[in-house]
């Protein structure tokens, strides 16, 4: 159970002000969605929580201690691309994460602490309905499947935060529809508290709990540049997610097959829609 | 139809690339034959059966002096040389390439002392190399390893950094150390791509160790051919030049092949 408090956050580069006096406290076991056009500081707030970037001024908090300088396993990420190994199998993937706790001179295991971390691995990789693909490269997965074997691999570590930069932005509708189904699930089976960009309103409201937009609104016609991005909505989303229906926890078991191979989406940075019946507030 | 549209047929396919080589042996024919026919002892292109009466003096029949086979132990001398500078220059990049790639301390105190080394012409201190080392094989050795270990090194290092950012973040949050991603992260990565490094580095290689044998030496291949210009003997230089650079294609070759069977990934992540 992990609360984020971020106090009084500004974000420069150099004279630009990216992001200016956020406050926000994050409770334990949100899911928060971060929205907003391109360029308003959203990914640059969800790097500065992964440690990839300092605030220039201002504190971030999680449980009370300040964020460490650099990422830990406490937080777990999954990025739009590159977020696996090319070189690990979909079994490698997942298991490296014990490797590295387990020996730290060879972050290899050997023996019946390897099995035990394949079978600890296994489980997970089943869970996101790759168990058929555990000796692929990822390379051979389509999108969809590489997305599910990120999150298994990030899960594993049980990290106590999640954040996720975009993560089904480049996969085709449908099966994005079946991840958001797999997302929900992992996240109410555990108690970790997400924090996720995305572009897609519709899937802001549909995985969170609570959607913040970011933006960056004209205050002054001189140096423009000196004014970054606010919080101009903070959203409860209601009614507060419901447990995973019959029907996701079989399709999770059933994985169907229409994950195809990743395509470039199209048109991303077009206005979202916002469906009416899932903002109810 | 446009020229770019037409693509050959499957026949043509297998027929095509042979051409020109069938075209450069038969223009060689026929100049030395018109040669041959003025002046019979014409030492400049020589025929097909003096062509292989010296192949079948340097490869096939022990020197009369010493019964040694000569091609065989040019060939054993030049590949020793070549690839022990080959070796050494690959664990040095191997080593201090990762290692200034993924370190920016590192990366901030080598970027430019290296690329002033990888500046100086290998060549050119082939005399500091003689005086320090002496003549012999070390002498050889370590100038393909100048000629060829900072190529390999800058280029290594930038293949690190060119490794997806997010992959080093992933890492971090499970948890690894350092040295852990070293070994599991960037090391396994960057395998494959120093194979496709040395493998344009061979080109060179080869370069400075037929420099090295024909200026000091006692055997091989650079230093056999350069030996018998002096006597105009075309008719081993040629036999000798058509097996160096059938051996570059086999180390090629070879490379290639272990590249595809010990990396299958990484052939799948060029869309291959």
């Amino acid at each position: 159970m992990t609360t984020i408090t971020v106090q009084n956050v500004w974000k420069e580069y150099g004279e630009r002000v990216v992001l200016e006096s956020l406050n926000i406290e994050i409770l334990p076991h949100a899911f928060v969605a971060l929205v907003g056009p391109s360029g308003c500081g959203k990914t640059t707030f969800l790097r500065m929580l992964m440690s990839m970037e300092r605030p220039t001024r201002g504190k971030i908090l999680v449980d009370g201690e300040p964020l460490p300088p650099e990422p830990t396993a406490e937080r777990g990420v999954v990025f739009q691309r590159y977020s696996v190994f090319p070189h690990l199998t979909v079994l490698g993937n997942v298991v490296l994460g014990q490797e590295f706790s387990g020996s730290r001179i060879t972050g290899r295991l050997f023996g019946t602490a390897k099995r035990r971390a394949v079978d600890a691995a296994r489980d997970i990789i089943k869970a996101v309905g790759l168990g058929e693909a555990e000796k692929k490269y990822p390379a051979q997965l389509s999108g969809g499947m590489q997305q599910r074997l990120a999150l298994a691999q990030a899960l594993i570590k049980r990290p106590k935060i999640l954040l996720l930069d975009e993560p089904f932005g480049a996969l085709d509708p449908g099966i994005r529809g079946d991840i958001h189904e797999l997302m929900l699930k992992l996240w109410l089976e555990t108690e970790m508290t997400v924090v996720m960009v995305t572009h897609d309103l519709p899937e802001a409201f549909r995985l969170g709990t609570r959607v913040i937009a970011f933006e960056r609104t004209p205050r002054a016609t001189i140096e423009p540049h000196r004014f970054g991005a606010v919080i101009t909505h903070d959203i409860e989303v209601w009614p507060p997610k419901p447990t995973p229906s019959a029907a996701a926890r079989n399709w999770i078991a059933h994985p169907s097959d229409r994950d195809v191979p990743m395509a470039p989406s199209i048109g991303r940075d077009a206005p979202a829609f916002v469906s009416t019946e899932t903002v109810a507030s | 139809m446009r020229i770019l549209n037409r693509q050959p047929d499957p026949v043509t396919r297998v027929l095509l690339p042979v051409l020109p080589f069938v075209l450069a042996v038969a223009a060689y024919a026929i100049a030395s034959s018109a040669r041959l026919a003025v002046n019979p002892d014409d030492k400049l292109l020589p025929g097909a059966t003096s062509l292989l009466d010296a192949l079948q003096r340097f490869a096939f029949s022990p020197d009369r002096r010493t019964g040694d086979y000569l091609m065989l132990d040019d060939t054993i001398a030049s590949l020793e040389r070549l690839l022990s500078g080959l070796a050494i220059s690959t664990v040095i990049a191997g080593v201090v390439g990762i290692a200034v790639g993924m370190i920016p301390y590192l990366r901030t105190l080598m970027a430019s002392i290296l690329a002033a080394i990888s500046l100086i012409p290998p060549l050119a201190i082939l005399p500091i190399i003689f005086i320090a080392v002496g003549l012999g094989e070390a002498a050889k050795i370590t100038l393909i390893v100048v000629g060829t270990a900072p190529f390999l090194l800058r280029d290594l290092a930038m293949r690190v950094q060119e490794l997806p950012s997010e992959e080093m973040i992933k890492a971090q949050t499970l948890g690894a150390t350092t040295w852990q991603i070293a070994l599991r992260i960037v090391v396994p990565q960057m395998l494959p791509r120093l194979i496709d490094s040395v493998r344009l580095s061979l080109g060179s290689a080869w370069l400075f160790l037929i420099s090295a044998e024909a200026i000091a030496a006692e055997n091989g291949l650079g230093y056999r051919i350069f030996l018998v210009r002096r006597y105009f003997a075309m008719d081993v230089i040629l036999p000798y030049v058509a097996w160096i650079t059938f051996l570059a294609f086999l180390l090629d070759y070879l490379l290639r092949a272990a590249q595809r069977a010990a990396f299958p990934w990484f052939a799948m992540g060029r869309g291959r």
